[in-house]
Parts: structure tokens; sequence; C-alpha cells
């Protein structure tokens, strides 16, 4: 790719991105007749709608007319490297983390991040997901060697000082937002899984968190217990246990005994 | 009729996707983007594997960036090579354009100029998609909107001799022909008339919109409105010397009630069967 051709789309893409005072002059035959806008104003909107499309709660709270000047900056920063659209936006959470216009909006990356979640688990791998009956009857000691490994459309996430999942779920498809002063400013986390086919969610602790860290960094059971009381003391084991096989948050691949 | 079983179809949209799945209207079938279903799992794949399962479904990709000076993306088209066994689509297609460059994705079908080289590149990057998917695709005439220097080809030869050097096929979108005829200066008619019929796999059928400044002098291929009388006139040409092909109905924007473009479906499903009648 060193040929004319590959010149002409070196300096094609070039004038595509840059801002209009900033096109280069290369191509300026092209770049100068009005038709040039066509391409650079469909490449923009395509990029652009598609952050919309896959940061639905974040458009929520912003509206669309800042979204749209946020995501703009964004694309010219960071142009999709994928053709599936469905993934762009990787990096659009820390994107607004750093973005000076969002200081006075500090929960908005995070919002962005289970936004992004959502996606992924949206577009995660089929796996059959573990069921109770699995594990019922296993002796405590036994149960405490078993490694569970997270379904691959599960994703979670505590966020420490603020109510990232009231915050976003009230967004992503409520049909009315409420105003937000209802809302109770301490720490919340978030559960997204994928158990019957359709992305679902839930508010999750920290010590839940904690230990679906542990099972995914391949830890047993006892130790995700142990991170996870060790995290919030007054954390219900069993209750914990049932809410995340009745949100289908494991794989039905494991168990598979921890033996030494 | 090149495939006995199918006429006139619809882009699949997700929000007619319920109304889509119990159609039964003779020789429907639904076109779909390959990009929007490139996942490892999940609903998305489910949903297609419902709709090949009671409709023939067409992969029409908009990204292998055919037209890049570089081969394809080996991971883009090994997940494509994937689906397409999944979902055995009835057709596969692609586009005269480019639209990844170096690690980037710019959602558009650009252009480029006709040359020599590029056309040996092309034909290359069509050989090995052929080749990776085990099949015969078809590629399209893009919308211009800009006149390039340097052509060494119009785009009828360049086309034939694509499917000369590679034993591609080709889609020929009537819209796309009306809005690059405007906006280039030629005539559309002459084009429709000249295009190499024997290799014609499909026909695409579009609406467009007006420049919001220039008018009528620049057409943009939008596919946000009804086809309009000029396309239809111009797909009824076509049909009249090429005879029935299949004939997709392509709306992305502004979409209206699934009952409407049924209707614009419902057109071209007629005049594909009047042909037919006319041929025999």
């Amino acid at each position: 790719m060193n040929g004319t051709l590959a010149r002409f789309q070196d300096d094609f893409v070039q004038s595509l991105l840059a801002p209009q005072s900033d096109m280069p002059s290369t191509l300026r035959t092209l770049t100068l007749q009005p038709g040039f806008a066509v391409y650079r104003n469909t490449v923009m909107k395509g990029c652009i709608d598609a952050l919309q499309a896959n940061f639905p709660a974040v458009l929520k709270l912003v509206g669309e007319e800042w979204f749209r000047a946020a995501a703009a900056l964004h694309v010219r920063a960071q142009p999709p490297d994928d053709a599936r659209l469905l993934h762009y936006g990787v990096h659009f959470p820390a994107f607004l983390r750093n973005f000076a216009p969002a200081t006075e909006l500090p929960y908005l990356w995070a919002v962005a991040q289970l936004d992004r979640f959502w996606t992924e688990a949206h577009a995660a791998s089929d796996a059959d997901v573990l069921t109770p009956s699995v594990l019922a009857g296993l002796p405590p000691a036994q149960m405490g060697e078993l490694v569970l490994n997270p379904h691959p459309a599960t994703r979670w996430a505590w966020y420490d000082d603020q109510p990232i999942y009231t915050l976003w779920q009230r967004n992503r498809d409520a049909p009315c937002m409420g105003d937000g002063d209802d809302v109770t400013w301490c720490g919340e986390g978030a559960l997204i899984t994928r158990p019957a086919g359709q992305v679902q969610w839930t508010e999750f602790g920290a010590a839940g968190c904690a230990f679906l860290d542990a099972c995914c960094a391949g830890q047993p059971l006892a130790q995700a217990a142990d991170d996870a009381l060790a995290c919030d003391a007054r954390v219900d084991l069993a209750q914990l246990m049932a809410s995340l096989l009745d949100a289908g948050a494991f794989s039905a691949k494991t168990p598979v005994r921890n033996t030494p | 009729m090149r495939y006995p079983d199918i006429t006139a179809g619809l882009g699949l949209k997700l929000q007619h996707f319920d109304a889509a799945l119990e159609n039964a209207d003779t020789g429907m079938w639904f076109e779909v983007h390959p990009e929007n279903y490139l996942v490892d799992g999940g609903p998305r794949r489910a949903l297609l594997e419902c709709i090949r399962a009671r409709h023939p479904v067409s992969l029409h990709g908009v990204s292998l960036s055919l037209a890049a000076d570089v081969a394809p993306d080996q991971a883009h088209l090994a997940r494509l090579a994937a689906l397409v066994e999944q979902i055995e689509p009835v057709l596969v297609s692609e586009h005269l354009a480019w639209s990844a460059w170096r690690g980037m994705y710019l959602p558009d079908l650009l252009p480029f100029p006709r040359t020599q080289a590029a056309l040996s590149r092309i034909a290359s990057n069509i050989a090995c998609t052929q080749d990776a998917l085990g099949r015969r695709i078809a590629i399209e005439n893009p919308s211009h909107y800009i006149a390039i220097a340097g052509h060494d080809w119009d785009e009828i030869g360049f086309l034939t001799e694509l499917t000369r050097r590679t034993g591609c096929g080709l889609l020929l979108d009537v819209n796309n022909v009306y809005v690059s005829a405007n906006n280039q200066g030629y005539s559309a008619e002459a084009y429709i008339d000249t295009f190499p019929a024997d290799a014609l796999m499909e026909i695409h059928l579009a609406g467009h919109s007006l420049d919001p400044q220039l008018g009528k002098g620049l057409l943009i291929d939008s596919h946000d409105a009804p086809i309009a009388p000029e396309v239809w006139r111009l797909y009824e040409r076509l049909i009249a010397r090429c005879g029935p092909c299949p004939t997709l109905i392509e709306r992305d924007e502004q979409i209206p009630a699934f009952a409407d473009l049924l209707a614009e479906r419902g057109k071209a499903h007629a005049l594909l069967c009047n042909t037919e009648l006319a041929c025999v």
C-alpha cells in the first residue's frame, strides 16, 4: 500500500476528519467541490449516530445537542477502528471523564461505562447459565472449593461515592426520568446479565462486586466469600449467591472442582 | 427469474421485525448489513436466525473496503465467512468503494480514481473475498458526489472488467445511477442501457434527497424517502432490457410503517412478474 491509490486514500482521510478550517491542501480540487461535504457529513454523522445509539443513558442525561457536540470531538480524536459500530465507544467513558465541559457532571463517565457494559453483555458469546440445581445439596466444604466462571455476558461495577446505578437505570429506558431530587447520594453498583437471551440489570453491592472479582480471577468460592466479607462484614452470603444464580451470572461450563 | 423463489425484498428493520417474520407474500426476502450481526452471540444472532428460518436472507456488506489499497481485514473476513456459513444467504454483496483505512473505519462508501492499479487491487480483493466465503459475490455501483481526475476507466468498463477477472456478479443500484448521473452530468438511461446484463445478480431501489443548499444540483443517496418516479422509470427500463432480477427496497432513515414499505415492494414485485410473463 505505497502506490498512488494509497496516497489518495491517506489524503482523503485527512480531508474527511480535519475541521473545515484545517483541511490539507493536497486534494484541493476535490475538497473544494460542494459534494465533498456529503462525504464529510456522512462519515461524521455515521460515527456520532453510532455513539448516540450505544450510549442512550448518557444521551438522556445531557440532551441531544450536548451529546452530539461532545461526540463530534471524540470522533475526531478517536475514530472507529471496527466496522461493527455496535462496538464503537470503548474509549468514550474515559473521554467523558477527562472532558472539561463534563466537570459539572462527575457521574457521566460512570453512566457511560454502564451503557458500554450493556452493549458488551448484549453482544457476548452464548453459553448456558449455571442453574441452582447444580449446586443444591453440596456440603459447604465442597461448595467452598468450587470455582465458578462468570457468564460471558455478565458485567458488574461498584461506584464508591455516587448513585450510578439509579442514575443509569432511570435514564436507560424509563419513559420518564424524574428530577433526581429523590436520589440518595451514596455509592451504588450494578450487575448486568443475560440469563434468557435478553440483557437485564439489578442494583448490586460492593461485597457482591468483590465476590465476582474473585470468581473472575479464578478463585474458589471460599476465597470469593472471604473477599466479599472483607468488603462488607454484614453481607448475607447465601442471599448473595442466590441472587447471582437467579440473575444467571455464572456460566454452566463450571463448576470445576478445585482439587489440590 | 435468476432465482426462482425470490422477487422483491425489503431491507430488514428491527422495528418491523415481527411483521417481517410473519409476512407470507410470494417471493419475499430480506436483506441485512452483516456488520450488525457480526457479534459473538446474543439476541442479534438469534433474531437473524429467526428470520432466515422463515425467509431467504441476503447479506449486503458495507465495510469490506474492497477499493482500499490493502487486502481485506482477515479477522473481519473470517467473521463474515462464519456468518455466511450459519445463515446460508441467498445473495452476498459489497460495494465498489472503500471505508476502512490504516486501522480506521469511516462509515461511508468512499470514491477513488478508477486506475489500472485500482483495478488490479480491487480484483485481487474480490477474489480473496470470494475464496474466503466460498461463493460468488455481487459488487454494487456507488453514488458519486465529486468529480475525480485520473480515471483510466469509466464505471461500466471497470465493473465489466472486474466481472471478467474475478467471475463476480454485479448489484445495480438504480437510485445510485440516477443520483450519480444527475451529480456528474451524464445520461442515466445510457448507463442502464450499457450495464453488463449477464453479470446482474441483484437490483437496489431507494429514495434520495436534495442537498439543502444546492437543491437539484446535488442529489444525496439518503435512503430516507419513497423511490422517486424517475428511478421507477429507470428500473422498468432495466428489467425490460435485462429480464427480472431480485430487487431490494432500501430505507434507512425516516422509516415509515411496514405497510408503506410493503406497498413499494408490491409494486416492484408486480413489475418483475409482468416482465417475467413478457419474457416467456
